[in-house]
């Protein structure tokens, strides 16, 4: 109906551009796999597209289309957005683009200056945009949320979302439900009080705060030591996901702080290393489910949370997959957060296993002695994907990457790092596997492999790199799976069975999530790497 | 040694000569968004906030070269209020252009009418709206004005106003496509490059063209903005010159 209308009132093929990205188009996001509407997507973030024009007969044919240069050094980890042809994606710091998706080409640039003195544990990184009609929404490193217009590249306000002063700082995708701008904010090594926000889209006016640490007279204060809940951490730095069925919104938390100083916060340390389950028009807690109580390795549970419908012992559910930085694959029920089933998926020793509530069986492990995985997880922010076609799950893993954890106690001060100890290579002087560093010593320090998992996390195939990998992965409806990896390559497997099928060099490593998308009958697959973004299309 | 040191001083000395006078409009404009964002808190809007310092005059206490200046505004002036300031190499070219140009800027300004009285006409008789926009508000076929203050100055925006045609930057030219199929599409160039273009579009989206696919494409030399002598009085451009002028971005 609203099709037909459509084009009685516009002339030709421009219908489809003419449509603002309403919230009804978001919701039904898989109905148009010709754009990619959100950072996952979907959502239900499974990063999986119904289009199959590149399929496993052809796709050893891509060419590269068109690369579009980054003027930054700093690390890429942007995922586009594409809507009615035009890229819309971001340039570290917090600069957006709009691009001609078919030639690469700018329609306009904006430049954001951030406000001196930010800071960021791990580089100034963005990983992406929101869009809601026809204006875009990016968290920025001295976070500020912006909301900027689509079609000139202005800004339409800009609102301080927390003290950058104290080391609060935003590199996530925010995500739009209904008339809200969702987002959260990193600063887990700096000693924040993390929290998830909400914005209204039209004025930017602050709706609701979700605190991930609970204060005094709030329920999960009595898992805090003390005042330790002032500095709790708790980040919140990967874009979560939405099921509008159950009008929840899932977000995953980061690491209690400080990080490697467990002994000055005893208790399990709620909602950090948790899933948590908001309810988007308020932002009330309906349940969490915490993975990793009193975390000592940093395992930030920032992981996209994927949805998936699927029986479950013979009965149709409302499933949850999260591959956790701690080393476990878990699958919760995301209607309540019960917890289904927990697999390890990298080798890990820091718990012998998950009781019947899912809570570790902690194994602690000697002073000096290394933990499995190590700091930087079994996994990490890196996008998973889910087919619904292959009922398989994948992640980019480090297999056989441990870190020999150091405690110590950590002081507060305002925008200092608070950390406590660290966490060390178990081998003097072993670093990864990179572009351009000469020397392999993986062995060591472990590998990168892309796992493919079935929902109760058995392995069903492994597709082994020399590098650990820090590549987002999509699938698509023609059994495809993109990603890449540190070592350079943006690649393709067969999601059945994991088998390369091509690969091209890009240069430089790949630390963003691949998107596809389809432009006048043509489907292109893009990725960022490197400092720059690539774009693929089959030859014609 | 000796020869390497002498090259390495005429060349400074060439490059401050090459800007003597002749800062691009660019680097202008570039430097008065700093100005207005950054430098205008202490100094205020006419450079002049500070006793024993004004901007305007182009007499500084401490510096007189550019390279000096730009010493003075990186590196900040210890035991005053002057910070350091961490600008990057084109924003200190920028801010310099913008500071040495600021006297002529402000002078012309002064010329323009009132910007309250400029603004009703903007808004209303003068249908500037319905193509331009100012912060998030009006059309996106023309330019967005929410910077313009920034950009042009009173003489330029008369004259804009009088002869709209006459002074097009190329990358808002208006052009006309027609597809193999007949569609014609037209809108205000982008960018361009020699297999493709860029647009918006008189629907206001935004469209990537490849030329193989276009029976014809043309720029365009006129423009879909009316010449406003007729339109409004003399005061009343002068007034809206005084509005455009009060526009100068977001924050």
């Amino acid at each position: 109906m609203r099709i037909a209308l459509a084009l009685l009132l516009l002339p030709g093929a421009l219908w489809a551009q003419s449509a603002p990205v309403t919230y009804d188009r978001l919701l039904h996001a898989a109905a148009e796999p010709q754009n990619w509407l959100t950072y996952s997507g979907n959502y239900n973030s499974q990063r999986y597209s119904t289009l199959a024009q590149i399929d496993r007969q052809n796709v050893n044919s891509l060419e590269l289309k068109w690369v579009f240069q980054i003027e930054s050094l700093q690390k890429l980890e942007t995922s586009p957005l594409v809507v009615n042809g035009v890229m819309y994606l971001t340039q570290p710091p917090n600069d957006v683009i709009a691009l001609d998706a078919y030639s690469g080409r700018a329609f306009w640039v904006y430049q954001y200056r951030p406000s001196p003195g930010y800071k960021v544990c791990c580089g100034a990184v963005n990983r992406g945009l929101a869009i809601l009609g026809d204006t875009l929404y990016m968290g920025t490193v001295d976070a500020h949320l912006l909301a900027i217009d689509a079609k000139s590249g202005k800004p339409l306000w800009n609102v301080t979302v927390a003290d950058y002063r104290a080391s609060y700082a935003i590199t996530i995708a925010p995500l739009i439900i209904k008339d809200k701008v969702i987002i959260g904010v990193a600063g887990g090594e700096f000693g924040v009080r993390g929290f998830v926000a909400a914005y209204d889209a039209k004025s930017g006016r602050e709706v609701w705060r979700f605190n991930t640490i609970p204060s005094e007279g709030q329920k999960g204060i009595e898992t805090w030591d003390q005042d330790s809940w002032k500095h709790g951490g708790g980040p919140v730095w990967v874009t979560g996901s939405y099921d509008p069925e159950l009008n929840l919104s899932y977000w995953g938390v980061g690491n209690p702080g400080p990080d490697w100083g467990p002994e000055q916060r005893a208790g399990d340390n709620l909602y950090t290393d948790s899933v948590v389950a908001l309810d988007p028009d308020n932002g009330e807690l309906k349940w969490y489910f915490q993975f990793t109580p009193h975390d000592s390795s940093d395992f930030d549970s920032v992981q996209v949370p994927v949805l998936v419908d699927a029986d479950w012992n013979g009965r149709p559910r409302k499933l949850m997959a999260f591959a956790n930085r701690n080393g476990f694959f878990y699958t919760l029920d995301r209607t309540n957060g019960e917890f289904l089933s927990g697999r390890a998926f990298v080798k890990l020793n820091w718990a012998s296993g998950l009781d019947p509530n899912g809570r570790p069986i902690e194994t602690p492990q000697p002073a000096g002695e290394p933990t499995f995985p190590g700091n930087q997880g079994g996994t990490n922010w890196y996008s998973p994907s889910y087919s619904p076609r292959t009922h398989m799950f994948y992640v980019s893993a480090w297999e056989n990457y441990s870190s020999i954890l150091v405690f110590a106690p950590a002081e507060y001060r305002a925008g200092q790092s608070f950390t406590g100890g660290r966490a060390i290579p178990p081998l003097e002087g072993a670093t990864s596997p990179s572009v351009r560093g000469p020397i392999n010593t993986s062995t060591e320090i472990g590998s990168g492999a892309v796992v493919a998992l079935d929902l109760t996390g058995k392995q069903r195939w492994k597709f082994d790199m020399t590098a650990v990998d820090d590549a987002g992965i999509m699938t698509t409806a023609s059994d495809l799976l993109f990603t890449g990896g540190r070592e350079g390559y943006f690649f393709a497997l067969d999601a059945r069975d994991g088998k390369m099928l091509w690969k091209t060099p890009v240069g430089g490593a790949v630390l963003a999530a691949p998107i596809t998308y389809e432009l006048k009958g043509r489907q292109y697959v893009a990725i960022a790497a490197g400092h720059a973004v690539f774009v693929y299309g089959l030859k014609h | 040694m000796y020869c390497l040191a002498l090259l390495t001083t005429v060349s400074v000395v060439h490059a401050a000569d090459e800007h003597l006078g002749t800062y691009s409009e660019v680097d202008i404009e570039r430097g008065a968004r700093v100005f207005y964002s950054t430098c205008v808190v202490c100094h205020g809007p006419n450079g002049d906030s500070i006793p024993q310092v004004n901007l305007r005059s182009n007499h500084f206490n401490r510096a007189a070269t550019d390279e000096e200046l730009i010493r003075v505004i990186t590196g900040g002036i210890a035991g005053t209020g002057m910070p350091a300031n961490n600008l990057e190499a084109p924003d200190q070219t920028a801010i310099v252009a913008f500071i040495r140009n600021m006297d002529a800027r402000l002078s012309d300004a002064a010329t323009a009418g009132d910007p309250a009285r400029g603004k009703l006409i903007f808004e209303g008789k003068g249908g500037c709206l319905k193509c331009h926009r100012v912060n998030g508000v009006g059309g996106h076929t023309a330019p967005d004005l929410s910077e313009i203050g920034l950009a042009r100055t009173a003489q330029q925006l008369i004259q804009k106003l009088h002869a709209p045609a006459s002074m097009i930057l190329p990358a808002n030219r208006s052009v006309r496509a027609v597809t193999r199929d007949g569609t014609v599409i037209t809108g205000r160039r982008l960018n361009e490059d020699t297999w493709s273009v860029q647009l918006i579009d008189s629907n206001e989206n935004l469209v990537g063209l490849k030329k193989a696919d276009l029976k014809s494409y043309t720029v365009l030399d006129t423009t879909p903005m009316p010449a406003y002598q007729g339109i409004l009085s003399d005061a009343e451009i002068g007034d809206v010159v005084g509005y455009m002028l009060s526009l100068k971005g977001f924050n």
